[in-house]
């Protein structure tokens, strides 16, 4: 029998409520300190498994600037940060780029789609 | 090249593109935005990171698509836009001069103008730090163009110096390309960016931040080699014999952020030396009438969301003074922040509206404040409002409603103080 009190910083908005998960044997029994829902569905994943959007860049080739910048559709757990980076990395898309477009259907495996966030037009 | 418009827009960023758009709305046909890069969208298409939107369109979104919304919307509506064009000059009659490379010479003629043109960062220079001046020193955001737009990375082995919203992100973005960020130095006892991006951007890669800490020198002989750290006293004197050495070949500076004002102080108008922008009335009316500030060039906000909700003033209060909507109150009302709110905007009411039923106030405090009331006093020193808040940091903007209905006809001023409320 585990007694846990975990104070965690809710960063689903900038607000940066001071949440606290009270959990007991890796079971959640309560959480306080949260604004808003949001801080609730928060907690309770960084509990369980913490996950984070990858915002980063791709390389494109024939186009006007040459990178497009991308994210991740949802978080993906924290703990596979650098693997995406690694895979991300050795990607390259032709010019154009349309904002919303599907780079990559399954990022490492965790079924999460990898998105192009900016249009980037083939250069001239 | 001679042109007339009804409103002219100086910076294409997100303030800007907000006043075009909202002024649009509020029926103004002829406008013509002035963009001195060779996009639209400001700063935002380089902060790749999600973040944005949240109070604006209650999604979250990065700074590319956050700025695509707007674009998207200047497109779909018509709004006239020239790129390349740098303003050089703007009388207080409100003639603009302005280059680019396909008209030459332009000679503008608007009947309104929204100065729009954003901030700066300060730089290692500003904030007088000595030594040697090696390669590898940049500001945190020309890092992030580096990375974000160009695609080389600046550097390996990285300090940050100060803990604004630009700096985190930057640690993050160069831990997350393989870099290794040493440390973020923040010479005040807290962070001045958001507490999200502590969390996010520093604690999840275990990226050390240090408080009351400063570069007392760089050192190095063609690029940076090292730099020398020290502790600060109370009064942000370094502390000898705290000193260390902390090797590394890229520094970036995210000290703060000025805003752009050259073209206002040349054509006169007043600026305010807390904000290092314009005094405006609730209108964001500079004291030249028909010309406005908005965004970041007014005061330096903390999220582009509040930047949207201040153009959309502007885009109204253009309408309203192009269509000689405006009705000025028989006294203007001066709003006295005091200790410890650094500042107010506006900085005062002129008008009587009967449409607006609330006047939209931006307050930033000077040090941290748990649970505190925000009290509104006429110039007897009676309550008018009180607003209870429960975290006031220097790094949050803070953003008020001020009910049109509890301004009284005769009152020339509004104190607005602070009590913190005491914690059981």
């Amino acid at each position: 029998m585990k007694a846990r009190v975990k104070n965690i910083i809710c960063i689903r908005c900038p607000r940066g409520c001071k949440v606290a998960i009270k959990s007991k044997n890796n079971k959640i029994q309560s959480i306080t300190g949260n604004a808003c829902p949001l801080g609730i569905e928060y907690a309770r994943e960084e509990f369980i498994d913490p996950k984070r959007i990858l915002p980063t860049t791709v390389k494109v080739i024939n186009g006007e600037l040459p990178l497009v910048p991308v994210k991740t559709e949802k978080g993906i757990p924290k703990d596979l940060l650098f693997e995406a980076m690694k895979e991300i990395a050795e990607l390259e898309v032709k010019a154009p780029v349309k904002i919303g477009q599907v780079i990559i259907k399954n990022l490492i495996g965790t079924g999460v789609r990898l998105i192009a966030t900016r249009n980037i037009n083939r250069s001239n | 090249m001679n042109l007339n418009c009804d409103l002219a827009i100086i910076g294409a960023g997100p303030a800007g593109l907000s006043v075009a758009l909202e002024a649009r709305k509020n029926g103004i046909e002829n406008i013509l935005i002035l963009e001195r890069d060779r996009y639209l969208g400001g700063i935002l298409p380089q902060c790749i990171h999600n973040g944005f939107g949240l109070h604006y369109f209650r999604e979250e979104l990065t700074g590319p698509e956050y700025a695509d919304r707007f674009i998207s919307q200047i497109m779909w509506n018509h709004i006239e836009v020239k790129t390349e064009t740098m303003v050089i000059k703007i009388t207080p009659e409100k003639e603009i001069i302005a280059l680019n490379p396909k008209d030459g010479l332009l000679n503008i003629r608007p009947r309104a103008i929204a100065l729009a043109m954003g901030c700066r960062e300060r730089t290692r220079e500003a904030i007088r730090i000595p030594g040697s001046r090696p390669a590898g020193i940049f500001s945190a955001g020309t890092a992030q163009r580096y990375i974000n737009i160009e695609g080389y990375i600046p550097g390996r082995k990285i300090v940050i110096l100060g803990s604004g919203d630009i700096g985190m992100i930057m640690a993050r973005r160069f831990a997350l390309e393989g870099a290794k960020v040493k440390m973020v130095l923040e010479i005040m006892p807290y962070t001045t960016g958001l507490i999200r991006n502590k969390v996010q951007c520093l604690d999840d890669f275990n990226i050390p931040l240090r408080f009351n800490y400063t570069i007392v020198r760089i050192e190095g002989e063609k690029r940076v080699e090292k730099v020398v750290i020290s502790r600060v006293d109370k009064n942000l004197i370094a502390i000898p014999n705290t000193e260390e050495i902390i090797l590394c070949d890229t520094i970036l500076f995210s000290v703060g952020l000025i805003p752009e004002n050259e073209l206002s102080l040349e054509m006169g108008i007043q600026l305010s030396p807390v904000t290092g922008g314009a005094i405006v009335n609730e209108n964001r009316e500079t004291g030249i009438k028909g010309i406005f500030a908005c965004g970041n060039v007014l005061h330096v906000h903390d999220l582009v969301d509040f930047v949207s909700e201040e153009g959309e003033i502007v885009g109204r209060a253009v309408s309203k003074y192009l269509n000689q909507k405006t009705k000025y109150r028989s006294h203007t009302i001066n709003l006295v922040p005091s200790n410890p709110i650094s500042y107010v905007i506006p900085q005062h009411i002129d008008y009587i509206d009967s449409e607006r039923k609330k006047i939209k106030l931006f307050m930033r405090v000077q040090k941290p404040i748990e649970k505190a009331n925000i009290i509104f006093q006429d110039e007897k020193r009676n309550t008018i409002i009180s607003y209870t808040k429960k975290m006031l940091t220097p790094g949050e903007m803070i953003s008020l409603y001020l009910p049109e209905k509890l301004i009284q006809k005769d009152i020339k001023i509004l104190n607005i103080s602070i009590k913190e409320v005491n914690q059981e």
